[in-house]
């Protein structure tokens, strides 16, 4: 009954959403008052409704009904509760109906917060948001329904894939969806200033603080995702640039250009056209990403449902929503009037720069990871497009975006000397030599490692440097300090995140040290300094795993013991599949990653021993471009009941 | 001067052409058997991984059931079908590899740090052996039976129920033939 109670609200919340996608769309035009209003209800009808069914296949998750074919496969009377409320969102079918959740809570912010914006502008952004959520009401229906029942009932469920059965990777996907459908609003309000030909400053204001909370939850739902592969996988890596990874990188890098972009169209009313086309592409990318891992055109390892049907629909949907709306910029593009004027020296240039550098890596991202799709069209002969066709492309590109990084911020609008910029990033320039130099001596050290540091330093110079300039000749520094706006300071820890994020990136790649072997009881080996004692494994019985426990006690260089790492190698019966859980000591320098390989002869093992030094770097670094982000939009400006077209004051 | 605002548009095009192809061919590679089915395995002599000077000859492949598996160190679903080689390959399922467009010394550090379940892997560098394999993408397993003919291929990574379902039963079922 259940069940059927959210299949039906699904269905009925179709039939909202054609409501909501047209009357409001015909009020605008005919300047229809009551059509106009009407989008409010239908968007707070339609997302009780979708809560509804999504609560209803909680439910049917909680209370182990494997009459429904979608709890059958992806639950498991022994699952632990929580995993089993995750497993909703744990396949194909349920992490849509998440998608369209997230989707229609999006659709109700904007809905109460834009009582600030003309009623033409608002029920418009709210039409378009209303005809996505009809594209993956349809979807969900007609191709990947939940609430499929399957009889006879099977007496037990098939478990959730064993690789989904982990805390980080059960909040991964909503943080993730949280950021690919906060695009649809900007992207709504780009349409809707696309019809109604109303894409001035306020546009732009408007649109800023949306595309920073996407911006922000995406940026923790990839780095979350890269934390749970490097626990989980226990191959000791970060980042794969796997199909789906690089499927949610390309829309952080165009939304990260698009949120500077947005700042240089408000405040200086230029590079609209460009603006306009980074918030089509944030979003368009974000569905592109959805086709390539739900339609199997590419062969991933997250690839858990992928059906070629399916994918013909995404294509249709994409053809549809991306077409349409770069259709609707060549039309209206033209007519879009273009901004102040700028010097080449100047902060517009250089913003424009690091805008187009992020497009580019855009670009060259999304090119690896249709290659294959390439290749089988046309024989390019041998390029592997794996770790090394990426790190070659993308590290050359992100230098010089880094050197822009550090210099815009000190630059003027408009027009800015030379000799003003240096003077400013003079003592930063020779800081961050002398680091790189100094890199360069030490055990490890090499070009790339100096220069990747050394552009780090500089950034955390120019941040610094920026304060400075704020306070300096402001007498009371108290005071002074309380005028910097809350942005300002997102602004920095922002940058500063980036900086934390490349040290991470670069320590850890070339200093890491990996030893795999085998290993005997009371074996000891040394790694990085530190020693590793092998105690042995015994076998543990975990709620729906069998285990072998592994202990391996670890001494620092001066012989005091550290940790004791616990790795496991586990068998989940249901699927009979094999998980290794890693044993980590974490440490703000340095991890100290322990896995178990295979079992051996007389209670020997191979094992996986890896020192990574400051790999908890890159994820702080996220964590910091987060808070970032969460501070710009709780300054004032952007309050979104600003009223726009009028001034705001600071 | 207008082209400008048209361009995405193409761009877009171009790209829609080449996810449709992908999808077509997806669909077909899916529901299409391996014009290779029933047929002998390509012949080739390809100096193995493990070992430069020793060679890798398709006639090994007869005489008994053996799967081949299409692998390569850049390829990231090879990782998630890895565990379950490693399995069959303990409970006595003989496994060629045929390591593709890979360098030689990644490949190697691969099979140590993950296991080796072949008995050998032949070092495509080239990828010519993968053409007359009609190689679609990395990982591929092909199921071979004692006439040295190949008798099933699975596409992308192994999973469970694939190993399971379809790959464990045809072997048992092929070395009972005669």
């Amino acid at each position: 009954m259940i069940p059927e109670i959210g299949n039906f609200s699904l269905i009925i919340a179709l039939a909202v959403s054609i409501i909501l996608a047209g009357l409001p769309l015909i009020g605008a035009q005919k300047n229809n008052l009551q059509l106009m209003q009407f989008s409010r209800y239908a968007v707070v009808t339609q997302f009780f409704l979708i809560l509804v069914s999504f609560i209803a296949l909680a439910y049917s998750f909680s209370i182990d009904d494997f009459s429904v074919l979608y709890v059958a496969s992806n639950s498991n009377s022994a699952l632990p509760m929580i995993y089993k409320i995750s497993a909703v969102w744990g396949a194909h079918e349920g992490s849509l109906l998440l998608w369209l959740l997230i989707l229609s809570s999006w659709t109700m912010a904007v809905a109460f917060f834009s009582k600030g914006l003309p009623l033409s502008m608002s029920s418009r952004v709210l039409a378009v948001m209303g005809l996505i959520s009809i594209g993956f009401l349809l979807f969900i229906i007609f191709t990947s329904n939940p609430f499929e029942r399957l009889f006879p009932a099977p007496m037990d469920g098939k478990d959730l894939n064993p690789l989904l059965q982990d805390f980080g990777l059960a909040i991964h996907p909503p943080m993730l969806y949280m950021g690919y459908v906060g695009f649809s609003v900007v992207f709504s309000i780009t349409i809707a200033g696309l019809i109604s030909g109303q894409l001035d400053s306020a546009w732009a204001r408007w649109s800023r603080p949306w595309t920073v909370i996407a911006w922000l939850f995406l940026t923790l739902g990839i780095a979350l995702g890269s934390w749970w592969a490097y626990y989980e996988l226990g191959w000791g890596g970060w980042w794969f640039w796997d199909p789906v990874e690089n499927a949610s990188f390309m829309p952080w890098l165009i939304g990260t250009a698009l949120l500077h972009s947005l700042i240089v169209t408000e405040k200086r009313g230029a590079f609209k056209s460009w603006t306009v086309l980074l918030s089509l592409m944030a979003f368009s990318l974000s569905l592109l990403g959805t086709f390539l891992v739900r339609s199997g055109v590419l062969v991933s390892v997250h690839a858990f449902a992928s059906d070629p049907t399916r994918g013909s629909f995404i294509l249709a949907f994409l053809v549809l929503v991306i077409g349409g709306s770069l259709m609707l910029y060549a039309i209206r593009g033209p007519s879009m009037s273009g901004g102040g004027n700028f010097n080449l020296f100047s902060k517009d240039t250089f913003m424009l720069l690091g805008n187009i550098l992020l497009t580019v890596a855009c670009a060259m991202v999304l090119l690896g990871t249709l290659y294959p799709l390439l290749d089988q069209m046309i024989d390019l002969g041998k390029l592997s497009v794996g770790e090394p066709y990426f790190n070659a492309v993308f590290v050359p590109i992100m230098l010089p975006a880094l050197v822009i990084m550090s210099m815009a911020p000190l630059m003027r609008w408009k027009g800015d000397s030379f000799a003003n910029v240096a003077r400013k990033l003079l003592l930063p320039v020779i800081i961050a030599f002398f680091i790189g130099v100094g890199l360069l001596f030490i055990d490890k050290g090499s070009v790339m490692v100096s220069v990747s540091v050394a552009l780090a330093s500089l950034i955390f110079m120019s941040v610094i440097t920026s304060f400075i300039l704020r306070l300096r000749n402001k007498g009371n520094i108290g005071a002074a300090f309380k005028k910097i706006p809350l942005s300002f300071y997102g602004m920095n820890l922002a940058h500063t995140g980036v900086a934390i994020f490349i040290i991470g990136v670069t320590f850890t790649e070339s200093m890491s040290l990996q030893k795999d072997l085998r290993m005997e009881t009371g074996d000891t080996i040394s790694l990085g300094g530190y020693s590793f004692t092998f105690e042995g494994a015994k076998s543990r019985q975990g709620p729906n795993y069998t285990a072998f426990e592994g202990a391996v006690s670890v001494m620092n260089p001066a012989g005091e013991p550290v940790a004791i790492l616990k790795p496991q190698k586990r068998i989940y019966p249901v699927r009979g599949m094999p998980m290794t859980e890693a044993g980590i000591d974490a440490g703000l320098f340095r991890d100290l990653f322990v896995a178990l390989a295979e079992q051996l002869d007389n209670g020997a093992w191979s094992l996986r021993i890896y020192y990574k030094p400051f790999i908890r770097w890159i994820w702080l670094g996220c964590i910091f471009m987060a808070l970032g982000g969460l501070l710009a939009i709780t300054d004032r400006r952007y309050r979104f009941n600003a009223v726009p077209g009028k001034a705001v004051p600071a | 001067m207008k082209k400008q605002f048209m361009t995405p548009l193409i761009v877009f095009g171009l790209l829609v052409v080449l996810l449709v192809v992908g999808l077509i061919k997806a669909k077909y590679i899916r529901d299409v058997p391996s014009p290779l089915i029933g047929k002998a395995v390509p012949q080739f002599s390809i100096p193995t991984v493990e070992n430069q000077q020793q060679l890798f000859n398709s006639d090994e492949l007869k005489g008994q059931v053996s799967l081949v598996n299409i692998w390569a160190s850049w390829c990231v679903s090879c990782r998630a079908e890895h565990k379950l080689l490693n399995i069959m390959a303990n409970s006595g399922v003989k496994i060629y590899g045929i390591n593709y467009k890979d360098e030689l010394t990644d490949a190697r550090r691969w099979l140590s740090a993950f296991g080796n379940p072949y008995i050998k892997s032949a070092h495509d560098f080239t990828g010519r052996a993968g053409i007359d394999w009609g190689v679609y993408g990395t990982p591929e397993t092909f199921v071979i039976d004692k006439k040295g003919l190949i008798r099933y291929k699975h596409t992308g990574p192994l999973y469970q129920d694939d190993m399971e379902n379809k790959i464990l039963p045809l072997i048992k079922e092929l070395r009972a033939e005669s």
